[in-house]
C-alpha cells in the first residue's frame, strides 16, 4: 500500500467529519482509507493540466429566485422533529463558557 | 522601546436589505418570534435546495461597482464546512474561489487628513447563520434560525489601514457607500454591519509583515478603537518580551476591555470548501453591469460637492444632511418644493438631529415627509407660527406624520392676526406693568420682557414676539 | 391474472375501464406485501392506512373524469431516501429512524398528481451508499428471484418491490447506478435520466452532482410513462433543466432501423461474467435483427471513472450528510458530555459503518493541502470522461453494455472488500459522471436462473431514443 494513513490523520479527520471511531473501526478506516487513495491515485496517470475542472455537467447559469416574500408557516411543524425544543427553539447543549 | 506601526486589514460583513433570504423565501424582517422566519431550506431540512435570490446578486455587484472592483464574470459558490448549531446546515454557502468582486479601492483620510487609497481584496455573497440564545436555566443554548441564511456580503480589504482614526474613516466611507445604494442600512449596533479586524505590527520601517491576529466581536466604532489599542499593545508586549505572535482568532469583550483566544481542540479550521453542486455559476453579462450602473445614485463625495455650490449652505450642515441619504433626499425634495435651504438645514440639523438622539433612532429611521416640512418652512416665514410653536409642530410632524397646518389649527398654535385683538392685548398688558415701563425708561432695555410676557399669556402663545415686541415699543 | 402482476398501464385501463376500484388495487397490493415482504423485507414502511384513504378519494375523482392517466389509481412504491410528507422517511439509516418529514418531493408530488397511490417506503442502502441493499439499518432486502441473494442496490427494496409484485412501479434513485443495477438483479427496468431531467426537491442528497430519480418498472411502457409525469423544471432545484422533449410516452414505437448503437470492447473484456456477456451479445443481435446497426469501438478512460466516482461522490456525501447532527431532526444520542460530544456520538452511532467509511473518505479529499490532489483532479478527470462519451456519441446513437458484471451476487459476500464491491459499478457510473440518460432492461437469466440486465447509454436528452430501442427489444421478446 502506497498511502499510509497515520493514527493523527484518522484522528483529524474524525474531528472534521465530527465522528468517533472505535479502536478496531480505526483500525478499519486506515486500511480502507489507504486502500481507496491508493486507488484514486490512479487518476495522476492522466495528464489534466489543460483541463477545466468540471462542477456542472451542463452549460447552465444564471437560475435565480425573484425577492418575494413566501411565508413557509411551518414553524411548528419543522420543530416538530427536534429532539429537544424550548420556547420555540432548538435546545443543544451550550455552545461556550 | 523599539517604535511599531500596526497593520491592519478589515472583513466587513454588511447584511443586505433584501426582502427575502439569499436562498430561499422566508422574510429577512427583524423583531419576530423565534422560528417564525423558517422553512425547509434555511434549517438544513433533507432534500431541501437552494436557490439563489436576484436581488443579492445585484446589490453585491452594486457594492462592487461602487467601491471601484473589478466584478467576476463567472462565479461559483462554495460550501465553507464546520460544525456548529447556528449553521443548520453545518456548511455555509459562501464564495471562496470565484468572489463576485475583486481588486476594488476606495478613498479615506489618514489621521492628519490626507487622502489615501484601501484596497479592496474581494467581496464575496454568503448567507448569515441562526442566533444562539444562552438559557442559564437549563445550562443549554437555544437556537433561533431567523436570521439564518439573511444574505450578507463580505468585504475584504487589503492590509492597508494604520490606525484606528483609519479604520473607522473607512468603514464611515463603507457605510455611505452601502447605504447610499441602498443595498443595506449598516447599522452597527443592530449588527447589519459587522467588521472582524485583522491586526498585526511591525517596526516601523519593515516591509514584511507580522503575524496577525483575527478579532471579532466589534459591534460599534468605540469597541473597535479600544480593540486596536488593546490588540496593539498586546502584541508588542509579546515581542517587546520576545515572544512570538501566535495567529489565532480573538474575541473581543469591550466590557473588561481585553480580549481572549477562540481556540478549541475541535476547531481545526479547516473548512474543506468546494463548490456547491446545489448551485449553477452567475455569469454577469455586460448588459446586468450597465443595468446596475445606471441606478447607481449620486454618492455622498458628489452630493456634497454640488451642495456647496447649488445651496450655499454651511459645509457643518452639509456634513450632517449628507450622513444619511435618506436626509439628504428630504432635503433635496423640501428645497424643490421651494423652501429655503438654509431654513430646511436648520431643521435637520436642530430639531431633527435633536429628537433623533433622545429616541435613540438613526438619520435613516426619520419619518418627515417633505410636504410637511415645506409647509412648515412656509408657515414660519409668513409667521403664521412663532418659534415656540413652529418646533410644537415640528415635533408631532416627526413622530406622527402629522400635516402642520391642520396640526397647528386643532391645536390653536397659528398667530393671530387680529391686530386688534392683539393691540388690545398690548395696551392692556402696558398698562398692567407699570413697573416694567418705568424700568424700560429708565433705560433697562430687558424690562420689556415682562410686558411681552404678558402679551403672550394673553394671546395663549398665538402671537409672533417680534410684533409684539415692536407694537409695545411704538408705545412707549 | 392477479391485480397486482399487472403493469401499470393495464391496470389503470381496466380501473379507467371500471373493470377494477382503485381499493381493490391498493387492496391487491397490501394483501401481496402481506404475504411477501417478511421474506423479502422490500419495505421500511407500509402506508396501509393512507393509502386505502387516498384509494378513495382517487376513485372519486378517475370516476369524475379529472384523472385519465397511465397512473391513475396505481399504487406506486418510493424509495426512503425521497421525502414524504407525514410519512417516515429514513434513508435506511439509524440517523433518520424517526424523521417525518414536513414536505413531500416534487417527483412525488407530482405522482400524486397523476393520482398515484403511495403504497410505502422502500429499502435501500444506507443514504444509497451501497450495491446491494445490505447495508440499510433495516436489515437486507433479499432478491425475489432467488432469497439467497442481494437485490441490488442502492434502490434494492424499489426494485425488489417491483420484481415481487409488491407494487406496480416504484421510484428509485440513482448515484452511481442505484437505479440500473438492481433492476438488472431483479429482472425489471430501470431509468436513469438525463442529469436535472428529474427536480431533486426532496431527494436526499448523497452526491448532489451525480443524484437523479428514474423509474423502476416491469416494463419499458410504464418505464416512459412514470419518467413523463415525474419530469418536469422545478424552480425549486436550481439544477433542474427546461426541456420540451418530456413526452417520453411517444416513444414508446418499434423503430430501430438505422439506429447506430456502439459496443464498447472495453465494457466486454475481464471481469465480465462469460453469461452476462452472452445474454447481452444476443440480445444486441436481436436489435441488430430489427434494423440496427452494430459497431464495436473503444470507449476511453473506462477505468477512471471509478476512482474519479468515489473522489466526487464521497466528497460530496460527506458534505451533505453534515446535517444530521442530532439539532434539528433524526436520532440524537442519550449521554454526551457537550456540544462536540453530542455531534460524535450521535454521527457515530447514527451511520453505520460504508456511510462512516464514505464520510471519512470525503472529508480527507477536501481537506487542507489534498483538494487540488484529490478533489479538484477528480474535477478534472470528470470532463475528460465527459468528452469520451462526447466523442462516442458523434458516432453512435447510443452505447449498448451490461449493467452490472455479473449477476446479484449471494448476501454478505460483497461487504467485506469495499474495492471490489464499487468495481461492480463500473457500466453504470460513468454514466452518472457525464450526466448521461440510462436504461436497464431484462434480457434474460444465467446458468442459475439469474436476471441479466442490457444497459442502454444515450447522450444527454436521448431518453427517447433509448426508450424506443428498449420498447423494441422488449417487443420483440414477447
Amino acid at each position: 500500500m502506497a498511502n499510509i494513513i497515520s493514527d493523527e490523520t484518522i484522528e483529524y479527520v474524525g474531528i472534521l467529519a465530527k465522528l468517533s471511531l472505535s479502536d478496531e473501526e480505526k483500525e478499519n478506516a486506515k486500511k480502507d482509507m489507504g486502500a481507496m487513495l491508493d486507488y484514486i491515485d490512479k487518476l495522476s496517470e492522466l495528464d489534466t493540466d489543460n483541463v477545466e475542472p468540471m462542477s456542472h455537467v451542463f452549460d447552465v447559469s444564471n437560475v435565480f429566485r425573484e425577492d418575494e416574500v413566501v411565508d413557509a408557516g411551518m414553524r411548528e411543524a419543522l420543530l416538530s422533529n427536534a429532539p429537544e425544543v424550548k420556547d420555540d427553539m432548538y435546545m443543544v447543549p451550550k455552545t461556550f463558557n | 522601546m523599539r517604535e511599531y506601526e500596526t497593520v491592519i486589514g478589515l472583513e466587513v460583513h454588511v447584511e443586505l436589505a433584501t426582502k427575502t433570504k439569499i436562498f430561499c423565501s422566508c422574510s429577512t424582517a427583524f423583531g419576530a418570534a423565534p422560528n417564525m422566519h423558517t422553512c425547509p431550506v434555511c434549517t438544513g431540512m433533507p432534500g431541501s435546495l437552494p436557490v439563489l435570490n436576484k436581488q443579492v446578486l445585484e446589490y453585491a455587484i452594486a457594492v462592487g461597482l461602487a467601491t471601484n472592483c473589478d466584478i467576476t464574470r463567472y462565479g461559483k459558490f462554495d460550501r465553507k464546512n464546520y460544525f456548529y448549531p447556528d449553521n443548520p446546515q453545518n456548511y455555509q454557502i459562501s464564495q471562496l474561489y470565484l468572489p463576485i468582486c475583486r481588486n476594488g479601492k476606495v478613498e479615506i483620510s489618514d489621521d492628519e487628513g490626507n487622502k489615501k487609497f484601501v484596497g479592496i481584496h474581494e467581496i464575496h455573497m454568503e448567507e448569515d447563520a441562526g442566533k444562539l440564545n444562552h438559557d442559564d436555566w437549563d445550562d443549554a443554548s437555544l437556537v433561533d434560525y431567523n436570521r439564518s441564511g439573511v444574505p450578507l456580503i463580505e468585504i475584504v480589504s487589503e492590509p492597508d489601514m494604520r490606525s484606528a482614526t483609519e479604520v473607522i474613516n473607512y468603514l464611515e466611507k463603507l457605510r455611505m457607500l452601502i447605504q447610499y445604494l441602498g443595498a443595506s442600512d449598516c447599522k452597527l449596533q443592530e449588527g447589519s454591519m459587522r467588521a472582524d479586524v485583522n491586526l498585526s505590527v511591525r517596526e516601523k520601517g519593515s516591509d514584511t509583515f507580522g503575524t496577525r491576529t483575527e478579532m471579532k466581536n466589534l459591534n460599534s466604532f468605540t469597541a473597535i478603537s479600544h480593540a486596536i489599542e488593546g490588540e496593539r499593545e498586546r502584541q508588542i508586549d509579546i515581542l517587546e518580551s520576545g515572544g512570538q505572535v501566535v495567529q489565532e482568532t480573538r474575541r473581543w469583550d469591550d466590557v473588561k476591555g481585553e480580549s481572549y483566544a477562540m481556540r478549541s481542540k475541535e476547531d481545526a479550521q479547516d473548512y474543506r470548501y468546494f463548490p456547491d453542486p446545489d448551485l449553477v455559476p452567475v455569469v454577469v453579462s455586460e448588459e446586468m453591469i450597465d443595468e446596475i450602473k445606471a441606478k447607481e445614485p449620486e454618492f455622498r463625495d458628489a452630493k456634497m460637492e454640488r451642495y456647496r455650490s447649488e445651496f450655499g449652505i454651511p459645509d457643518y450642515d452639509i456634513e450632517i444632511i449628507t450622513s444619511a441619504k435618506h436626509m439628504a433626499d428630504l432635503f433635496e425634495e423640501t428645497v424643490k418644493l421651494g423652501a429655503d435651504p438654509k431654513k430646511v438645514s436648520n431643521w435637520l440639523m436642530g430639531e431633527t438631529m435633536r429628537l433623533l438622539k433622545e429616541k435613540g433612532q438613526d438619520a435613516q429611521d426619520v419619518k418627515l415627509s417633505p410636504v410637511h416640512l415645506a409647509k412648515l418652512v412656509s408657515m414660519t416665514e409668513e409667521r403664521q407660527l412663532n418659534n415656540i410653536n413652529a418646533k410644537k409642530v415640528f415635533e408631532a410632524m416627526f413622530e406622527e406624520g402629522v400635516s402642520p397646518l391642520e396640526y397647528a389649527t386643532e391645536h390653536d398654535l397659528i398667530t393671530v392676526q387680529d391686530t386688534g385683538a392683539l393691540t388690545a392685548a398690548v395696551e392692556a398688558a402696558i398698562a398692567a406693568c407699570p413697573k416694567a415701563v418705568e424700568d424700560y425708561h429708565a433705560g433697562k432695555e430687558k424690562a420689556i420682557g415682562a410686558i411681552v410676557g404678558q402679551v403672550m399669556k394673553a394671546m395663549k402663545g398665538q402671537a409672533d414676539p417680534g410684533e409684539v415686541n415692536r407694537l409695545i415699543k411704538e408705545r412707549l | 391474472m392477479e391485480i397486482f402482476e399487472m403493469t401499470a398501464a393495464t391496470l389503470s385501463g381496466k380501473i379507467r375501464d371500471k373493470e377494477v376500484s382503485v381499493t381493490e388495487a391498493v387492496d391487491s397490493i397490501l394483501g401481496r406485501i402481506n404475504e411477501k415482504d417478511k421474506e423479502y423485507n422490500c419495505y421500511i414502511t407500509v402506508c396501509e392506512d393512507k393509502a386505502r384513504a387516498d384509494a378513495k378519494q382517487i376513485q372519486d375523482k378517475i370516476s369524475s373524469g379529472e384523472l385519465t392517466g397511465p397512473l391513475a389509481g396505481v399504487p406506486v412504491a418510493i424509495k426512503d431516501n425521497m421525502c414524504t410528507e407525514g410519512i417516515l422517511t429514513s434513508c435506511a439509516s439509524r440517523i433518520l429512524s424517526n424523521f417525518v418529514p414536513v414536505y413531500s418531493s416534487d417527483a412525488v408530488l407530482r405522482l400524486q398528481a397523476a393520482g398515484a397511490i403511495v403504497i410505502g417506503k422502500t429499502n435501500m442502502d444506507e443514504f444509497a451508499m451501497g450495491s446491494t441493499t445490505e447495508t440499510s439499518w433495516y436489515g437486507p432486502t433479499k432478491n425475489p428471484a432467488d432469497a439467497t441473494r442481494v437485490p441490488g442496490g442502492s434502490s434494492g427494496g424499489s426494485a425488489a418491490a417491483v420484481a415481487a409484485h409488491e407494487c406496480i412501479c416504484a421510484l428509485g434513485s440513482d448515484t452511481g447506478g442505484s437505479i440500473r443495477q438492481p433492476a438488472s438483479y431483479c429482472g425489471v427496468v430501470g431509468m436513469k435520466p438525463t442529469y436535472g431531467t428529474v427536480s431533486r426537491y426532496g431527494l436526499i442528497a448523497y452526491g448532489s452532482s451525480l443524484d437523479q430519480i428514474g423509474p423502476i418498472t416491469k416494463d419499458v411502457t410504464d418505464c416512459a410513462n412514470l419518467l413523463e409525469v415525474i419530469s418536469g423544471h422545478d424552480p425549486k432545484d436550481s439544477t433542474s433543466l427546461k426541456r420540451d422533449d418530456l413526452d417520453f410516452s411517444s416513444a414508446l414505437t418499434q423503430d430501430v432501423k438505422g439506429l447506430k448503437i456502439g459496443i464498447p470492447r472495453t465494457y466486454f473484456g475481464e471481469g465480465l461474467d462469460e453469461d452476462v456477456k452472452e445474454k447481452v451479445l444476443s440480445a444486441a443481435k436481436e436489435l441488430e435483427k430489427a434494423g440496427a446497426v452494430l459497431e464495436e469501438f473503444d470507449l476511453d478512460l473506462v477505468d477512471y471513472a471509478i476512482p474519479a466516482y468515489y473522489t466526487i461522490a464521497s466528497a460530496e456525501a460527506s458534505s451533505n450528510l453534515e446535517r444530521f447532527d442530532g439539532v434539528k431532526y433524526g436520532f440524537r444520542a442519550e449521554e454526551f458530555k457537550g456540544l462536540h460530544d453530542m455531534y460524535k456520538k450521535t454521527r457515530s452511532l447514527g451511520f453505520g459503518s460504508e456511510v462512516k467509511r464514505r464520510i471519512m473518505l470525503g472529508s480527507f479529499v477536501l481537506s487542507s493541502g489534498y483538494y487540488d490532489a484529490y478533489y479538484l483532479k477528480a474535477l478534472k478527470v470528470k470532463a475528460l470522461i465527459k468528452k469520451a462519451f462526447d466523442e462516442a456519441f458523434a458516432k453512435y446513437d447510443m452505447i449498448l453494455a451490461p449493467a452490472a458484471p455479473t449477476t446479484a451476487p449471494v448476501l454478505g459476500e460483497s461487504l467485506s472488500d469495499p474495492i471490489k464491491m464499487y468495481l461492480g459499478d463500473i457500466y453504470t457510473i460513468s454514466v452518472n459522471l457525464a450526466g448521461l440518460p440510462g436504461i436497464s432492461v431484462p434480457c434474460g437469466s444465467d446458468s442459475k436462473n439469474l436476471p441479466v440486465g442490457m444497459q442502454l447509454i444515450g447522450d444527454c436528452y436521448s431518453e427517447k431514443k433509448l426508450i424506443r430501442a428498449a420498447y423494441t427489444y422488449e417487443q420483440m421478446m414477447k
